[in-house]
């Protein structure tokens, strides 16, 4: 299926959106790059150019603050056929058990924002022929552990929230999308010692988001391992779970 | 910047592609790979601008179908054009075209104070001379604008040219000035009146209007390689003397002597499609060795050279004999007028010894040995080989009086 132009990209100054820019760049899709600051993009916008040929608007917007996102959402000249949001925010687990506004933020920023947002491009793109929504939660959201619920948690909300919201289009033009990344080697997880065939490249994810969108896939695992991973860790029965250390 | 700014020492490192300890820091590398983005390009004049994290094979994917080359290239795509600018590379033009610096018009150079200075023959041309062949050790490069080459079609025209031994070899090489690449592949065990036998390859951007019928409508279609892997480490034991010298008959007698058209891919880096080609060597690993001579002593300096590994029977691999062109402005920059000569040696225990009886070989010569391939030469050698590191000093001096930019190689040499 093809692909509509132009691809809204929010987060698009993060590691995974980069690829993604770069993705559907290549296959000819012109972008409109969003993120906090604007001049992070700047380059970004260059490279397009030079390497594809692809021409991208730059937006600012923290989506976090309402009239901005608002604003996104209304000021657009042209509405968008693609909207990918990539925004996320791992924060530190620890912190966020004894301080409600660190934890408050992760689920801010993993799913309040991105689902209002993707909620009213929604209402906006609904009858637009061959429209599709994109929401990177990730498989944190599968089951709550220890060690990341408050991301854990805000990332299953948004993943229910696709889940409602492409019940809701089901039988409309617009197709909704739910990425999970499993590990991706970027700027999020630098540092930490990541198992790498569990690991995805940003340039895989993105291969996959774009593979998955022209397939009208609903729910993409990057790494099919992952899909079984979390098959068998949903299933482990909440009572042994609850002493497990995963 | 601010990183730069609050170290107390640092190095920057690109893809890692130098053999010894250019590109390690016990304290701080900075990791520049990540660092690619194009930010101009002129498809008039071939003015590329882009980050110093840059991959040489990435700019070869981009540009070799628009019709753009490399106008210097090292003898693997895997490297960062900070790399190419911090080692001066040269390639099998550098006769005609000198080294990659050459070809470079501008950088923008982080130096130890956080500042971000722009580099050019017109600006901070101290800094920009220093810089070229400096080995990272003045500064962090950020962006680099150079020309790039443009070519009509993405294959080489390759003449090979045998040579029964060393005098022969060289004088092809003399002959072969005219042409844009030529190397010559030297038999490390050969002996006595076949002492430096060889192959020399000499090579042609191939022009549209020579493309083979079958091709005439696709002048750019090269792929990029696809991998081979060598799958194990070679037992150590394999490769010895024997080994080496069955590999060099099967080589040198399987290239035939005439013109062929090749793709661009294999004629330049050959190994780049043998990912992990080092571990033929086996476990211990191995050291490369190369030097430049004056170009009147050179064919007495190589030749005693060839002599010692012989005797020694410890066989390179990959030997390989060029022809360099004048020195230009790099002010450690390896490349100088005279022949150079690349060995690589498997690591034994007389590997070492037979290494200092070839430095003494090349200090009696006024030879100069690579800082990109070394790891193990002392700082009298290399002060002896270099004759501008008093000027480089009084830069490095004015730009980080601190000497916060260093590596363990500038600590063993006393950089
Ligand atoms: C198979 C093979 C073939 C080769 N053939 C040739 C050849 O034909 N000719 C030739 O000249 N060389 C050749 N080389 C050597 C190679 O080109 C150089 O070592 C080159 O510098 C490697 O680049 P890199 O990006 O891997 O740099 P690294 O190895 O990571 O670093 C090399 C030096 O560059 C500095 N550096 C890297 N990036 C920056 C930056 N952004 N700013 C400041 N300093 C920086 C580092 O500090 C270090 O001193 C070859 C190497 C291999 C492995
Ligand atoms: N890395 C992994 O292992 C992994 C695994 C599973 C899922 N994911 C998900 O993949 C996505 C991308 O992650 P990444 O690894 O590339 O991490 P990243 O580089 O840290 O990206 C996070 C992105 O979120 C944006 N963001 C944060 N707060 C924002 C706000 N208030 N308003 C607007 N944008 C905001 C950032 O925007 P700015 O550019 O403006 O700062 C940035 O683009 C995230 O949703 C993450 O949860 C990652």
């Amino acid at each position: 299926m093809t692909i509509v132009s132009p691809v809204l990209i929010v987060g698009a100054a993060s590691d995974i959106g980069r690829a993604i820019a770069a993705e559907y760049a290549k296959a000819g899709a012109s972008l409109i790059l969003a993120a906090r600051d604007v001049r992070r993009l700047e380059d970004d916008a260059k490279d397009l150019y030079y390497r594809y040929k692809a021409e991208a608007q730059l937006v600012e917007c923290d989506i976090l603050d309402a009239a901005q996102r608002e604003a996104l959402v209304g000021n657009m000249t042209e509405v968008p056929g693609t909207v990918i949001s990539v925004v996320g925010l791992l924060g530190d687990e620890t912190i966020a058990w004894s301080s409600p506004a660190a934890a408050n933020q992760i689920m801010q920023v993993n799913y309040v924002a991105p689902s209002l947002l993707l909620g009213a491009f929604a209402n906006r793109m609904a009858k637009m022929p061959g429209a599709c929504i994109i929401g990177i939660s990730s498989v944190a959201g599968d089951r709550g552990r220890k060690k990341n619920y408050t991301y854990g948690s805000a990332k299953a909300g948004f993943t229910a929230f696709l889940s409602g919201l492409r019940n809701r289009f089901g039988s409309s033009e617009l197709h909704v999308l739910t990425v999970k990344p499993g590990f991706a080697a970027t700027r999020m997880t630098q540092g930490m010692a990541l198992p790498s065939f569990l690991t995805a490249s940003p340039e895989q994810v993105a291969r996959a988001i774009l593979e998955a969108h022209r397939r009208r896939k609903n729910v993409v695992y990057v790494l099919g391992v992952w899909r079984w991973i979390m098959l068998i860790i949903r299933a482990i029965p909440e009572q042994t779970f609850k002493s497990m250390d995963i | 910047m601010e990183t730069i700014a609050s170290t107390k020492s640092l190095i920057a490192r690109g893809a890692g592609r130098s053999y010894g300890d250019a590109a390690l820091n016990a304290q701080m590398t900075l990791l520049m790979a990540g660092s690619s983005r194009i930010l101009f390009f002129d498809d008039q004049t071939g003015r590329l601008t882009c980050e110093a994290g840059m991959l040489l094979a990435d700019i070869l994917k981009v540009f070799v179908p628009r019709g753009w080359f490399l106008p210097v290239t090292p003898g693997t795509q895997y490297v960062t054009v900070g790399g190419m600018i911090a080692s001066d590379v040269h390639g099998k033009n550098h006769h005609g075209a000198g080294s990659f610096g050459v070809h470079v018009e501008s950088f923008d150079l982080a130096v130890s104070n956080g500042q971000m200075l722009r580099c050019a023959a017109g600006e901070n041309v101290d800094l920009f001379n220093a810089t070229i062949g400096g080995m990272g050790l003045t500064g962090v490069i950020l962006r680099v604008t150079f020309r790039m080459l443009r070519i009509e079609t993405d294959l080489i025209l390759q003449e090979t040219i045998r040579a029964s031994n060393l005098g022969e070899a060289f004088d092809v090489l003399e002959r072969s000035l005219s042409s844009t690449y030529s190397v010559a592949w030297i038999d490390s065990l050969a002996k006595g009146d076949r002492l430096g036998r060889a192959v020399v390859f000499t090579g042609e951007h191939l022009a549209a209007a020579e493309l083979p019928k079958e091709r005439a409508s696709t002048p750019f279609k090269s792929s990029q390689h696809s991998e081979r892997k060598v799958p194990f480490d070679f037992p150590g034991i394999t490769l010895n003397r024997f080994s080496v010298s069955a590999f060099n008959a099967v080589y040198f007698a399987s290239r035939k002597p005439g013109r062929l058209i090749v793709d661009y891919q294999p004629y330049f880096y050959p190994l780049d499609s043998i990912s992990q080609w080092n571990r033929i060597y086996g476990r211990a690993g191995f050291v490369q060795y190369q030097v430049v001579f004056p170009r009147e002593g050179s064919r007495e300096a190589i030749a005693a050279i060839l002599r010692r590994v012989s005797d020694y029977g410890v066989g390179s691999f990959l030997s390989v004999l060029k022809l360099c062109g004048r020195q230009r402005n790099g002010l450690l920059s390896f490349p100088r007028e005279g022949y150079t000569l690349a060995l690589d040696f498997p690591i034994r225990a007389r590997t070492f010894s037979m290494l200092l009886e070839l430095d003494r070989i090349v200090d009696d010569h006024d030879g100069r040995i690579y800082l990109a391939k070394d790891a193990r030469m002392g700082a009298r050698m290399f002060e002896r080989g270099y004759p501008r590191t008093a000027e480089f000093a009084l830069v490095r001096q004015q730009f980080d009086p601190s000497r916060k930019m260093r590596s363990v190689l500038s600590d063993r040499l006393g950089i």
